[in-house]
């Protein structure tokens, strides 16, 4: 038997994690929650045999000896209000919003370090796509003295979460690049786009590369990346081969002789969300890669 | 000109040391911040703008690092200011809500909140913010040629309910005509309770036109900056544009004489290019795309030996908007490609 698992948010995040985790064979998906009786997602998860409520956050705790781990796809407003009450019910957390109220965890660079924690933070989309890239070029490199990251996504893939709050994103994801990319200093940019047909979600990553550093090795290593990552995100490429520019570049963390710049596309799988919203769907196999991962520490057999 | 106690027709907005520090890979020092400010508050410039050619936080890889941190710029503006406001741009996405709670304490008064022409709702926490330090909110809709008069109506109305005091439309890729321009004020005017105002660029050479074209249907806001100094073609030249209204009979409130001396004799020397419609600059507002992306857009065409028009009309074709700087790398990396491909299979190759 696999850990016991309930999602919470009936919207895109929700149903499209939902679609994803009734092929786990480690997580069982027992109920999909939400607040609107008349939600498609809500409706999807009966039609698949899920249980789904409408009574919001409180069902769960309501219901909490059902439990053993709540995927949160709501909005950090709400995650703020209620990450204690999981907590104090012994439900472990696993939060797709922005709220930022446990570790942050970045499956491709540090999925292992937190696995006990009671609360575990997914950062931002583009948080998940990039930071693996910094720390691709800190791994080969002696430092990264600054970082940047340039996230485009369809205007329609952008939910009212993201949209009202903003500078929750760019400072969720700088943080990020410091704390797990291993970057100095660093800054995010999200930028929204309402091309039709929607654009697929673009990131870009800028990274200064001190004096000294092998070109080929940071190179190599990104490439390595792109793999490490697709292995859970399918989507996830390259787009373009990553290149060296010649600067200098007077950056906040010092003056670097090059930079990298590393244009990156991520195509989303198609469960429930169009393959253009790659933003989405990679918080959601996130999600997926790091609740597994939580199963087999505990010792769950799948 | 300025005739005592008459208010004037218009407010004018100059931007050269916001918009036109793209033209100059914003590399403004403190010394021409305090000569510029000096002159534009002396020509009786009503409200001076001032940060990143990005608006605040825009100092980047992706656009460009400022040569001073804008903070110590924007510092001394509001030292050197007499009666102009001093204004600050700001976008969503790129500076932060904090950035201006930083402004505001050096002395700025105006806050220019920038967004994409159809993504208003993302500024709701910025204008309120504005608003909650005692600021004037101008909602500030760029790239306007991408959108019709209705879709801005909806959108500026979004702005206005946020709390926006003043509503403006951005011809950032100088891609409008006149009557492009006509409808879409013209549209505004009827439907805002607030007023209107517009930022023109001139690669089409219609900045001015269209400046005087927006006044007439009634617009109470103009931007502009000095000898026209800015991104892509540049803009509307704020000195022409108070000379051209004196003509008009408009009242601005500035002398033209002054805007000509500091644009001649302050602002001229500092740029490395002077002003034209060059065949890069026309493109880009052919084709719609940003003006700031021009500089960019040539060094990454230098770089990776592939023409600037094909990037260009490239950008124009996917609907880059402003801020995809980025883009700029990528298409030239698959233009670079293709030339390579086709140098490869090209028939005559193989006769040869």
């Amino acid at each position: 038997m696999g850990l016991r698992c309930v999602i919470v948010g009936s919207g895109n995040i929700g149903t499209d994690l939902m679609i994803k985790m009734l092929r786990s064979e480690s997580l069982d998906l027992l109920a999909l929650v939400g607040i609107d009786p008349a939600s498609d997602g809500l409706a999807r998860a009966r039609s698949l045999g899920v249980e789904a409520s409408h009574e919001g956050p409180d069902w769960i705790l309501d219901n909490a000896k059902k439990f053993d781990m709540v995927f949160d796809a709501t909005s950090a407003y709400v995650h703020m209000r209620y990450f204690k009450k999981y907590a104090e019910t012994g439900i472990t957390a696993i939060d797709l919003t922005p709220a930022a109220r446990g570790p942050k965890v970045i499956a491709a660079v540090n999925l292992s370090e937190h696995l006990d924690a009671p609360n575990i933070n997914l950062v931002t989309c583009g948080g998940q796509a990039t930071t693996p890239m910094v720390h691709a070029v800190r791994r080969a490199a002696s430092a990264v003295p600054y970082a940047e990251m340039v996230s485009t996504v369809a205007s329609k893939s952008a939910g009212p979460g993201t949209r009202q709050n903003i500078d929750e994103f760019t400072k969720t994801t700088s943080t990020a690049l410091r704390e797990i990319g291993g970057a100095d200093t660093s800054k995010a940019i999200i930028i929204l786009n309402p091309a039709d047909p929607p654009i697929m979600m673009r990131n870009t990553v800028f990274a200064g590369l001190p004096k000294g550093t092998d070109h080929d090795a940071v190179l190599e290593s990104i490439w390595a990346m792109e793999r490490e990552v697709a292995a859970y995100v399918p989507g996830y490429r390259l787009k373009n081969p990553p290149v060296i520019e010649e600067g200098p570049y007077p950056t906040p963390g010092g003056v670097v002789p090059h930079r990298v710049v590393i244009l990156l596309e991520v195509e989303g799988a198609g469960d429930y969300l169009p393959a253009y919203a790659g933003n989405l769907d990679i918080m959601t196999a996130a999600a997926m890669r790091v609740g597994e991962a939580v199963a087999e520490y505990r010792g769950v057999k799948s | 000109m300025t005739v005592p106690g008459v208010s004037p027709d218009y407010r004018l907005i100059d931007s050269t040391l916001r918009d036109g520090s793209h033209a100059i890979s914003h590399q403004y020092y403190a010394e021409d911040v305090i000569k510029i400010v000096a002159g534009l508050d002396a020509a009786g410039v009503q409200v001076i703008e001032i940060a990143h050619g990005d608006g605040l936080g825009g100092s980047s890889f992706n656009y460009g690092f400022s040569a001073i941190d804008e903070k110590e710029l924007i510092a001394k503006a509001c030292q050197t200011t007499t009666q102009a406001e001093i204004a600050c741009l700001m976008i969503p996405g790129i500076g932060l809500a904090d950035d201006l709670r930083e402004v505001r304490e050096l002395g700025v008064s105006v806050a220019r909140i920038a967004v994409h022409c159809t993504e208003a709702d993302i500024t709701e926490q910025h204008i309120k913010v504005a608003k909650d330090l005692g600021m004037e909110a101008i909602g500030f809709l760029m790239m306007a040629h991408m959108n019709s008069p209705e879709g801005l109506v909806e959108q500026a109305t979004l702005l206005q309910s946020y709390g926006a005091d003043t509503i403006y439309i951005a011809d950032s890729a100088g891609a409008m005509t006149t009557d492009d321009v006509r409808r879409r004020v013209n549209a505004l005017v009827k439907a805002l309770d607030v007023p209107v105002g517009v930022h023109a660029h001139n690669n089409l050479a219609m900045a001015v036109s269209n400046s005087i074209a927006a006044y007439e249907e009634g617009a109470k806001n103009l931007d502009g900056t000095s000898a026209g100094l800015g991104a892509g073609a540049g803009n509307c030249p704020t000195e022409i544009l108070a000379a051209v209204s004196d003509k008009y009979g408009i009242s601005t409130g500035v002398n033209p004489l002054i805007l000509m001396d500091v644009a001649e004799e302050i602002v001229r020397p500092l740029m490395p290019r002077q002003q034209v419609i060059d065949r890069a600059g026309l493109l880009l507002g052919y084709a719609g795309v940003y003006g700031s992306f021009l500089l960019h857009a040539q060094r990454a065409a230098e770089r990776y030996a592939v023409p600037v028009a094909d990037i260009i009309l490239e950008l124009g074709r996917r609907q880059v908007v402003g801020g995809q700087e980025d883009m700029i790398i990528d298409v030239a990396l698959e233009l670079a490609r293709q030339h390579a491909q086709s140098e490869l299979t090209d028939p005559d190759m193989e006769t040869r």
